[in-house]
């Protein structure tokens, strides 16, 4: 084999994979254009017309559009807050402690994840519409049905965190004098942490962004995502596109500024 | 009280058991009273139950009967954080998410010192890692890692200090350098260091008293020369060092007082055994002589030594090491027995496979064991 | 105060898991019960006034007749999708895993990323994308893979690439969690008894990462043959799949025993599949 050929063949998975990584790029760049877009007076939503800031300047004008992403964010924060809580005790339960109904336990938390979104929805509106809640969908009902999933994903994601810490750092600890409550907020919990927080932001991007489950159980209230399938049908406002840029770059934001604090502090941290 | 009538703050075990709920005994009654100030280790194969009675000590693990002391106060079932002992982990387990110094910190801040900042900075200097302080543990070496535990544990001037087999996970070179450092810190600082460790050279290397464990007992203690040169059991004598084991029977005693000796017949010759020596009660057992104690020379030539000679031994393999020359002797029963050659010279170049020897051992070197035990007890299975 | 705390200090679990196992029993559970009753109830009733449970199966047998294509067409997409998905995520798991080095954290930062963009935005500018008046449609009718008069949109390529596309971070972490595990010696041992690259990845790589596979598989085909919204959006009305319809019957219909039975069909036939899927695959390590 030549060199080169040597050289495309250790580097073609690579290539493939960064390949197949842009692929899962291109909606957001078209996002990000179109945000930019000057729709107004055209008959195909669908194409670029021509460049205009105006879109960036009245993010909010599109009626119901910010209340729906005011919405989202209270219910996704709630949510959140919910399920990240619930989820952190049950992951502690389930890793640290033997009891009994810990399969059942398991099976339990994995099984939301399995079920498609349409099922979950369709037997929470039947659930509410059979308790008599039919007239009374809306905000608690969605914010039910998103902690719900929510827990899952927390479990899971602090579940495994938890289960990689060395049960030796917990002994050391008590070894060196620190008391239960004293182990616990000073080893376990930080070292915790980052899998908390991960699960935080997962738990959050699951809320604002669901359809399906909130669609079925909303009544009259409109998050985000239903503002955009309501707006498809007569054609979105550019500023959805607005709204979904800045949601990415902000979730890039957060990501790549955690990443950078902290090898910031380990490089401060090292030069001391 | 006095200080003239209050105990040294001895650490002692009495009969201390530890059984698992699947019937598994670790531990099995345990009795042993360390010195205070004094190196001891506890040595034995994986498994043997030195570890589960370390963790004992440090309060991680719950006796299922008996009790621990240290001098008067009794800790059996005190929490860790409430005994005045300290461990270093075989894994260091040193907190990822803190920097060296908040590590060693650590300790005297969960009891209260304030001002631990001087404290700190002088134990790094003891342990060489003034340096290291700001760092965090994942950017250390594994020997300064080894040290940060040590600190971690020091700075608290426990009146024991664990170790469960610290230097495990070092190379050859920096453990032999460590072993030194921890005899030397030991020496300075004189606490009760009490050490696990599988590695009987490290265990004779450092401690002033070493206990043998076997599958939840101890086998024997003593300082390392007298485990060695006179060993109790089979398991003892293979464990610590290498040792012939031929089958002997009593044949009778002469001698006594401190001149005593057994007289035992080894297939034919009757060789004797300092009644010090002698481990058994039975008319049989075990004639056991370090290798290093054998003494062979080419079929014909004499012995210089006092002890009974053995003929129409054939040397059956030698491996030459530098410093000295492992021969395996076949012997006239069919048996085979090891002699370890110091290379000093005076041969004049090996003997080669296959010739015939004579062979020989000074009778004080030599030691008796009991029938019943087991030959291959304590030999290394890997 | 000593008693009861020697009381939670003993059965600490069943205080920390009791919250999360009630949201689950009162929000997952219940509502799993009244769907299947539900979809046993007579259809003559509303949302506002309720339906009467009356054990009729006949509810089934309507859905069953009415609506098999579109569980059949939900099922083939589903499964196309999941096939392009196992092959594309792989390539990237794979590359993450084994390849990039020390910018793995950074590529999975990455593949996660536009997940955190609205789903349905983002599915929308595939609309552009796949557009007749765009390049991807010129191209492929320049190559002569698509008629001069052709188009992606409003097709059910359109609908399974709007699938592939949406899933595909599903199948790549659990695919990248399980490569990881995988000790790149043993690639060193394989190549060194004589077996090539290609052979190391069907007898080696492969096979250690089929937990990971099946993860993946799950997570991805589950979701894909419940979705209704790459249907709506990217397809036309012969397209729809039977999330689509369940959506219908619940909210335009307002027939909810017929939608339930649907909903409960569509459990059932995932849940069989999975559990056959699952033992043939051989692993029970599914998270």
């Amino acid at each position: 084999m030549t060199r080169i050929g040597r050289w495309i063949g250790s580097h073609l998975v690579l290539a493939l994979g960064l390949l197949v990584l842009l692929y899962m790029y291109i909606p957001n760049f078209i996002v990000a254009l179109m945000s930019f877009n000057d729709s107004s007076g055209a008959r195909n939503l669908y194409a670029f017309q021509s460049f205009t800031l105006d879109n960036w300047l009245n993010p909010c004008a599109p009626q119901g559009m910010c209340e729906s992403v005011r919405v989202s964010i209270v219910i996704g924060l709630a949510a959140t807050i919910a399920a990240t809580i619930l989820g952190t005790l049950a992951a502690f339960a389930l890793v640290r402690h033997r009891f009994e109904g810990r399969s059942t336990m398991n099976l339990m938390i994995f099984l939301p994840m399995a079920t498609p979104e349409i099922v979950l929805g369709s037997s929470l509106l039947a659930m509410f519409v059979a308790a008599g809640l039919g007239g009374q969908l809306g905000f608690w009902t969605i914010l039910a049905a998103h902690i719900l999933f929510c827990l899952s994903f927390v479990v899971i994601t602090v579940r495994s965190r938890l289960s990689g810490l060395d049960s030796n750092l917990e002994k050391a600890a008590m070894d060196l004098f620190a008391n239960e409550s004293q182990t616990f907020w000073r080893v376990t919990f930080p070292l915790v942490f980052p899998g908390i927080l991960g699960a935080a932001l997962l738990s959050f991007s699951l809320s604002f962004d669901d359809f399906i489950i909130t669609n079925l159980n909303s009544g009259q209230t409109v998050t985000f995502p239903m503002f955009v399938w309501g707006a498809a049908q007569r054609g979105v406002p550019m500023q959805v596109n607005v709204i979904g840029t800045l949601m990415f770059i902000f979730a890039l934001a957060i990501v790549v500024g955690g990443e950078l604090f902290a090898r910031r502090r380990a490089k401060v941290l090292a030069a001391r | 009280m006095s200080l003239a009538d209050q105990s040294p703050r001895n650490l002692r075990l009495t009969g201390l058991t530890k059984r698992y709920p699947n019937g598994f005994v670790a531990v099995k009654s345990l009795d042993l009273e360390i010195p205070q100030g004094s190196f001891f280790a506890l040595l034995g194969p994986s498994g043997c139950g030195k570890t589960t009675t370390l963790r004992m000590v440090a309060g991680l693990e719950d006796p299922t009967a008996g009790q621990i002391h240290i001098g008067d106060q009794d800790i059996t079932h005190a929490r860790p954080y409430r005994r005045p002992v300290n461990t270093v982990f075989q894994s260091y387990a040193l907190f990822p998410h803190l920097t060296i110094a908040e590590n060693v910190a650590f300790g005297p801040k969960r009891r209260g010192v304030k001002d631990v900042e001087q404290q700190v900075k002088d134990t790094l200097e003891l342990t060489e890692l003034t340096e290291q302080a700001a760092k965090k543990p994942a950017q250390l070496s594994g020997g300064q890692q080894q040290r940060v535990a040590l600190a971690r544990a020091l700075i608290n001037r426990p009146e024991v200090l664990l170790l469960d087999e610290p230097l495990g996970a070092l190379d050859l070179k920096l453990r032999r350098a460590m072993q030194i450092e921890l005899k030397q810190l030991q020496d300075e600082v004189g606490i009760t260091f009490v050490h696990v460790t599988h590695d009987q050279e490290e265990a004779m290397t450092m401690a002033d008293t070493v206990a043998v464990m076997n599958a939840g007992v101890i086998e024997q203690m003593g300082s390392p020369y007298d485990l060695y040169t006179n060993p109790a059991t089979t398991f003892v004598a293979n464990f610590l060092g290498r040792s012939n084991l031929i089958k002997g029977t009593v044949v009778g005693r002469e001698g006594t007082g401190a001149d005593a000796v057994v007289k035992v017949d080894v297939y034919g010759t009757v060789v004797s055994i300092p009644a010090a020596k002698v481990h058994t009660q039975s008319n049989e057992g075990w004639v056991g002589v370090r290798p290093e104690k054998v003494l062979i020379q080419p079929a014909g030539t004499p012995i210089d030594a006092p002890g009974e000679h053995f003929s129409g031994a054939v040397v059956v393999s030698s491996s030459y090491l530098g410093v000295s020359t492992e021969y395996v002797l076949r012997m006239p029963w069919g048996g085979e027995l090891m002699c370890f050659e110091q290379n000093t010279g005076r041969r004049g170049g090996l003997l080669a496979v296959g010739s015939s020897v004579d062979v020989s051992w000074n009778p004080k070197f030599a030691f008796l064991l009991d029938s019943s035990q087991d030959a291959g007890a304590g030999l290394e299975a890997d | 105060m000593g008693a009861l705390q020697r009381v939670l200090l003993k059965h600490p679990a069943y205080f920390l898991i009791a919250p999360a196992a009630l949201w689950l029993l009162v929000f997952f559970l219940f509502p799993f019960v009244s769907l299947l009753s539900t979809s046993l109830s007579d259809p003559s009733g509303s949302p506002i006034t309720g339906y009467e449970m009356t054990f009729r199966f006949q509810n089934y047998a309507d859905v069953l007749a009415d609506y098999w294509p579109y569980m059949v067409r939900s099922l083939v997409y589903a499964s196309i999708a999941t096939l392009f998905c196992l092959i594309l995520g792989y390539v990237l798991a794979y590359a993450i895993a084994f390849k990039a080095g020390r910018y793995k954290t950074i590529l999975l930062v990455l593949v996660v990323a536009p997940f955190f963009t609205s789903f349905l935005v983002r599915t929308l500018s595939w609309k552009l994308i796949l557009g007749d008046d765009g390049w991807v449609v010129g191209t492929l009718q320049a190559l002569h893979f698509l008629p001069p008069d052709g188009r992606l949109l409003a097709t059910p390529v359109a609908v399974v690439a709007g699938l592939i596309y949406n899933f595909l971070p599903f199948m790549i972490l659990p695919l990248y969690a399980s490569l990881e595990k995988i000790d790149p010696r043993l690639h060193e041992a394989s190549l060194d008894l004589y077996a090539n690259p290609i052979r190391t990845f069907f007898k080696v790589t492969w096979p250690l990462s089929l937990p990971g596979v099946v993860g993946g598989v799950l997570l991805t085909f589950i979701p894909a043959a419940g979705d209704f919204i790459n249907a709506s959006l990217l397809g036309n009305p012969n397209t729809q799949m039977v999330g689509n319809k369940i959506q219908q019957l619940f909210t335009t219909a307002g027939d909810y025993p017929h939608a339930a039975a649907l909903s409960v069909i569509l459990m059932a036939i995932i849940v069989v599949m999975v559990l056959f899927y699952v033992r043939r695959a051989g692993t029970e390590d599914l998270v």
